[in-house]
């Protein structure tokens, strides 16, 4: 493999790393504090419905970089509305988490289409815009030789935004009182409880944190890869979930398995690329190969799974 | 009246009818807000009453056997996510699993010309069961043995199944006719009910499916396995201090699961429906339209023949709706809204016990 088609690789990888990193630390905080958040894949779609919207609606009144800062923050406040939803059901009416999730899932797709066949001027479910959002180059750090090309050339802003997520992540999780607070509620909610701390309340926090990163995830997934919305995230939130159960609930490594099934995803979209056409495998495998190594990873990851304690039961005070 | 509204039957069927009402209410909401901004919309109560009629104000007695057409699937892949869930288990892989086992009985239905015509299409429903159980079977070996959530095994073997599909249609196509249908003689019987609905999709397929929901019924609540299975879904721990082979278990529901969704994908494909395995990537429906049929029939494989008939008739309503402006993603929004809804029935039945109980809902 020469420098090139590695250099391809990498830079390539990055659109799908980032979200999935951005969607699975959501995932991260909803199941730490106690939460099963199945709905990941549709808080997607429904944040990137609104921020795409946003970007269909007003195309130039605003400089690209605004624009898309405007949109990422219309798709974080629409993925909370709509995980309050799922917040609502699994916390307060103490409702199975994984029928509330579905809900979400099936109702986002069929929003989705439903708004966009309604206000859309071509009346179908694809929204187009364009795609102005790429950064030539970032000054100075642009110039760095190799690392300059890999991720200074041509880059998008939420790439950045993703890093700035997964560092204030891990911070807020490990060196915070909050973060303290949501992991024993995940843990062992009636310990927490015994010690004053609200076991709702911060559920509630983890659950509408996983919205907002989930809705800013789907957006941030669908502008470099696509210019037509068509109110699908192409199971990427099931990904995320994966990422999250491959990464052992942990921010760091979270950011690890995203990049591994970044390249997965890479790998498999370029088959055509003359080194993997060198290599004669035939182009089924490729087309399987994110799916197939995830069930593989799992298989040998999943045993000594750490996964919070408490995740997906409703807290009940009684209980104990 | 008060026993009888303590029954927890009783009480699913009145959590299920209220979900329903729920999701109507929002329908009503949803076209309403749609009518302003539709300029050729109709009234949006008459779009409710196509809803409600399930189409069949349109089409009569030929939409009922369309209807009884969708129904048959979807029972099966219902059936398939309820069993998963009474087992403890979340079969979000029907889609997957529907589609391996459609294919199979294709391909039998078409290659395997050795077999007498008139039996072929039994043989083709043998081979979606198998197939569809093999692909359960993975899901619940890995559970089983290897600690891997069920839930994201089954998604990931959704996209390879689909991906297999479309990779392997070339073997059955017809190059004149990519979109080919079945021959007529190799198909599931229609046993003169193609006559009586004035309708040739109408086949003994949804007979068969409500069989497959009374035996199901029979295994889960009447057999010493069906109660071990069930077991292993309340406490896995306690389940094997009962003696009883948890890790078997597991994997015995996902099999299970996996074979009635591979059976739902035989009904489809060796019909008359011109339903292709297109190149086009896109998810089986059924199987997804499946959880929402176990979700609203509360998992009681007779609950679920009820609620595939529902969505089945909402699924048949849909198209009509353009006849009054709307698009049919209203009937999608709905039913999203009543899964949501349904999703608290437990506290809608421990509100109904606090009710009617001086002592309050707690034992």
């Amino acid at each position: 493999m020469n420098t090139d088609t590695m250099i391809f690789l990498i830079r390539n990888m990055v659109p799908f790393m980032i979200p999935l990193t951005i969607v699975a630390l959501g995932g991260m905080f909803s199941e730490r504090s106690g939460v099963v958040n199945i709905a990941l894949e549709g808080i997607m779609v429904f944040g990137a419905t609104f921020g795409i919207f946003f970007i269909y609606f007003v195309p130039d009144l605003m400089s690209p970089q605004l624009m898309i800062l405007a949109a990422m923050g219309i798709a974080i406040i629409s993925g909370v509305l709509f995980s309050w939803l799922h917040a609502y059901a699994s916390i307060n009416l103490k409702a199975n988490q994984t029928i509330s999730g579905t809900a979400l899932n099936l109702f986002a797709f069929a929003f989705h289409d439903f708004l966009a066949r309604l206000i859309t001027k071509t009346g179908t479910e694809g929204v187009s815009f364009k795609n102005v959002f790429r950064i030539e180059k970032i000054p100075f750090f642009g110039d760095i030789p190799v690392l300059g090309d890999l991720f200074f050339k041509n880059v998008y802003l939420s790439t950045f935004i993703g890093l700035g997520i997964l560092v204030v992540a891990s911070f807020v999780l490990y060196k915070t009182r909050f973060g303290l607070r949501l992991r024993a509620c995940g843990e062992h909610p009636h310990a927490a409880d015994s010690v004053g701390i609200n076991v709702n309340r911060m559920r509630y926090w983890g659950v509408l944190i996983s919205g907002a990163l989930a809705g800013l995830g789907g957006l941030v997934l669908i502008i470099p890869t696509t210019v037509e919305y068509t109110g699908t995230v192409s199971g990427y939130g099931f990904l995320a979930l994966a990422v999250l159960i491959f990464g052992q609930w942990k921010p760091s490594k979270i950011f690890l398995a995203a990049a591994f099934f970044g390249l997965m995803q890479v790998i498999s979209n370029s088959s055509g690329l003359a080194f993997f056409t060198s290599l004669g495998i035939n182009k089924y495998f490729y087309q399987i190969v994110p799916y197939l190594t995830t069930l593989i990873v799992l298989t040998f990851t999943s045993s000594k799974s750490a996964s919070p304690r408490a995740a997906g039961e409703p807290y009940d005070q009684g209980k104990r | 009246m008060k026993k009888f509204l303590l029954n927890a039957g009783v009480q699913k069927i009145f959590a299920a009818l209220l979900a329903i009402l729920f999701g109507l209410v929002f329908g009503i909401v949803i076209l309403f807000i749609a009518s302003f901004f539709i300029s050729k919309a109709s009234y949006p109560m008459d779009a409710l009453y196509t809803i409600v009629t399930g189409g069949l104000r349109f089409s009569g007695l030929k939409g009922l056997g369309i209807i009884m057409r969708f129904m048959s699937p979807i029972l099966l892949t219902g059936l398939s996510v309820g069993f998963a869930f009474k087992t403890g288990l979340f079969n979000i892989g029907a889609s997957g699993q529907f589609v391996i086992g459609g294919f199979v009985a294709a391909y039998i239905c078409i290659k395997w010309t050795f077999i007498p015509l008139e039996y072929l299409w039994i043989v083709g429903i043998l081979g979606a069961v198998i197939a569809g159980g093999l692909v359960g079977l993975i899901s619940g070996l890995l559970k089983a043995y290897r600690n891997v959530n069920e839930v994201i095994s089954a998604i990931m073997l959704n996209y390879i199944a689909m991906i297999t599909v479309s990779n392997l249609v070339s073997v059955i196509a017809d190059k004149n006719n990519p979109s080919r249908t079945m021959p007529p003689l190799s198909r599931i019987p229609t046993l003169g009910l193609d006559k009586i609905f004035g309708n040739n999709t109408t086949d003994i397929s949804i007979f068969i499916a409500i069989l497959v929901a009374i035996l199901i019924y029979i295994i889960l609540e009447r057999t010493t396995f069906g109660y071990e299975l069930k077991a292993c879904g309340y406490n896995r721990n306690a389940a094997r201090y009962a003696g009883i082979n948890d890790r078997l278990g597991i994997t015995l529901s996902m099999t299970i699961a996996g074979a009635l969704a591979g059976l739902g994908g035989a009904m489809v494909y060796i019909s008359s429906i011109t339903k292709v395995f297109d190149s086009l990537l896109t998810l089986a429906p059924e199987g997804f339209d499946g959880i929402s049929v176990a979700l609203l029939g509360m998992s009681n494989p007779l609950g679920i023949i009820f609620s595939a008939a529902f969505i089945a008739a909402l699924k048949n309503a849909g198209p009509a709706l353009s006849r009054s402006g709307f698009n049919e993603e209203v009937v999608k929004i709905m039913t999203a809204v009543i899964i949501y809804a349904s999703a608290f029935s437990l506290i809608f039945r421990e509100k109904l016990v606090q009710f009617f109980t001086k002592k309050g809902a707690k034992k």
